[in-house]
């Protein structure tokens, strides 16, 4: 009997050869190896800790005030994945979060819909058959559409300690479905121990897994959880092994670590997507998530983008804001400007 | 050869600390002669906001001491402003021109009225509620709970009137404490020396720190916001003789405030200023499955 567990011990001796990723080959050519992959991530340049941190702190400051603060608490909303991830979950807890995803505020109704509601696997039936007709893409042609896409957690989440066969499992089962996007996690133990391949191999044979019938691809985004990366140069390497296999977007956090999504890591995978945009024209998304619970935050990550990427990156197809509280933050901020007074806890839905 | 005297700068006292001001103004106090005595921070609207989150935050942890641990905490204070009698004696004769004698009077007062209110604290609840009679095997219990965050405009020693910023600031706190009610108070805003004085007591003191808030500045200026403010519960416009009140009244119904309506001069001890910050609440509870 084959033991699946051979091919990743063998991986770090022998050359071997990876699925040949779309963007991998076009980046690194035709002979693509665990060898080239690993020549290619060891050779980026290394990052200046220090001027990240300060880059971010002078993006922290800017003052965001009045019609540009208005525009920006409803820009945040569009770009929110509402999230809820416990072991507690029902479908009743998935009922009332796809409710408040369509009416945040039910006292003013001018409030947009966010952009998708985020959810384990096995509430994905709940999640869309809640949200019915308003299930879909949330960018139309013209702006935004008032639909509401989901998204899964896969692969393990959220520690990714399961044989690639359960991940892509639990990846098909929840593209089958109708989940719209896939968070999946990478194997951070196999990333550190420097097994680059075969974390490059399970993003590919996620990839397909978001497959459908149609021949149409779930969203993929990779979860780096930058938390355990322990240092910049391997976020910047993580970025780049994920949007090389075939990441759709690249995830800070699943939510569940601390630290979760920082200013400075965010920039940095913002700077990895400006380059990849640069070499190839490609857009990918990035989405932090974990940590981000008032406005003040959130504006200063729309300022990071805007001026990392540049604002047509400020859309649900390139970036998300993975959060639960945020959302009422941001209302009783929304509240405060139409209003002129200061809103309360009471005047928003628990969850 | 003399001494420069070294003039203190006060600052606010917000969520247990002492922050100066967000808007970085200041506002000079003077003596009743108008001599310069020291400066005070002089609170805006953002402060405010930070209060009255700083006394959310802290609420449910005051409202859920049991009701004598509160009444301990509370006569610690007094204990504390004992211990600091000549320094408020001081204050009160060189900002409100008072001698030394009436000065002795109103902390000795004001220390009585803390005391008072103490006491308070695990009884107004028997006084206050009620068994009430139902037709059924039914226990039916009203009890008072505290309303929530107060914001409070203490008295204010305006021109031509005798000002007692120390009684006046005291007769207003304490019956809101007493329930378990958080509180963000403008002080007398030309006489505020004691009330820094008296955040600096608290912050020695047991009390956890958001549940007494003070404000220096005008009330003019910030118990608008105040009034408006959705997260706040209840507002006592004790001191808001000299404001548009009933603007004020008219922007606390808006979010469905108790409102506490001005009153000259200092008000007296009364259980009513307790209950004034409580909400009732009843129970049904069977009588037993006897």
């Amino acid at each position: 009997m084959e033991s699946p567990a051979s091919s990743s011990t063998a991986q770090s001796t022998v050359p071997v050869t990876l699925a040949p990723a779309e963007r991998a080959v076009r980046m690194l050519g035709g002979d693509l190896t665990e060898r080239s992959l690993r020549l290619h991530l060891e050779g980026l340049s290394g990052v200046d800790a220090v001027g990240l941190e300060q880059r971010a702190a002078s993006l922290g400051t800017r003052s965001i005030k009045t019609t540009s603060k208005a525009w920006a608490l409803d820009k945040i909303i569009e770009l929110i994945d509402l999230t809820t991830l416990e072991g507690a979950d029902t479908a009743g807890k998935v009922r009332s979060l796809v409710a408040k995803a369509l009416t945040p505020d039910p006292s003013d109704l001018t409030a947009p819909r966010v952009a998708a509601v985020c959810v384990y696997g096995d509430m994905v039936p709940d999640a869309v058959a809640a949200l019915g007709a308003a299930h879909g893409d949330p960018v139309g042609v013209n702006g935004p559409s008032g639909m509401v896409s989901v998204a899964a957690v896969a692969t393990a989440f959220p520690s990714g300690r399961a044989s690639l066969r359960v991940k892509l499992a639990d990846t098909a089962d929840a593209v089958f479905n109708g989940a719209d996007e896939i968070d999946m996690v990478i194997d951070r133990g196999a990333f550190l121990a420097g097994h680059y391949g075969q974390v490059f191999e399970q993003i590919v044979a996620v990839k397909e897994a978001c497959r459908r019938d149609d021949g149409s691809y779930a969203h993929l985004k990779v979860i780096l959880e930058t938390g355990e990366l322990t240092t910049y140069d391997n976020v910047r390497r993580a970025s780049w092994l994920a949007i090389l296999a075939g990441g759709d977007f690249i995830k800070t956090s699943t939510g569940k670590v601390a630290p979760a999504a920082t200013l400075p890591v965010t920039l940095l995978m913002l700077e990895v997507v400006r380059d990849w945009f640069r070499l190839t024209g490609e857009r990918i998304g990035v989405k932090p998530a974990g940590g981000i619970r008032t406005s003040k935050d959130a504006i200063k990550y729309l300022v990071t983008v805007a001026e990392t990427v540049g604002e047509q990156w400020l859309q649900p197809h390139l970036f998300r804001f993975g959060a639960s509280s945020l959302l009422n933050d941001v209302l009783l901020q929304r509240q405060k400007l139409t209003t002129g007074r200061y809103s309360g806890a009471d005047y928003v839905t628990i969850d | 050869m003399s001494r420069l005297t070294v003039p203190k700068t006060y600052k606010l006292y917000i969520g247990g600390k002492f922050p100066r001001s967000e808007s970085g103004r200041t506002y000079e106090i003077t003596t009743a002669k108008g001599v310069f005595l020291a400066n005070a921070s002089q609170a805006s609207r953002k402060d405010a906001r930070d209060a009255v989150v700083a006394a959310r935050g802290a609420q449910s942890g005051w409202a859920d001491a049991t009701a004598y641990n509160r009444g301990q905490v509370l006569y610690r204070i007094a204990e504390l402003l004992e211990g600091r009698h000549a320094q408020f004696v001081d204050e009160l004769v060189s900002s409100e021109g008072i001698t030394a004698a009436a000065a002795r009077d109103q902390v000795d007062d004001a220390i009585d009225t803390w005391v008072w209110y103490a006491g308070w604290a695990d009884k107004f609840v028997q006084v206050a509620g009620s068994g009430n009679p139902v037709s059924g095997p039914y226990f039916n219990l009203s009890v008072p709970e505290p309303t929530g965050v107060v914001a409070i405009v203490a008295p204010q020693g305006v021109a031509g009137s005798k000002p007692s910023s120390l009684l006046g600031l005291v007769s207003v706190l304490a019956p809101a404490l007493v329930a378990g009610n958080t509180v963000v108070v403008i002080a007398d805003q030309a006489h505020p020396l004691s009330a820094i004085s008296l955040a600096e007591v608290l912050s020695t003191s047991d009390v956890p720190g958001g549940v007494v808030n003070i404000l220096t500045g005008s009330p003019a200026e910030i118990a608008p916001w105040l009034a408006a403010h959705a997260d706040v519960n209840a507002i006592d416009l004790t001191g808001a003789d000299a404001l548009d009140w009933v603007d004020l009244q008219i922007a606390a119904a808006d979010t469905l405030k108790r409102v506490v309506e001005p009153e000259p001069g200092v008000p007296a001890r009364s259980l009513d200023r307790i209950l004034a910050f409580t909400e009732t609440k009843t129970v049904w509870h069977t009588k037993a499955l006897i």
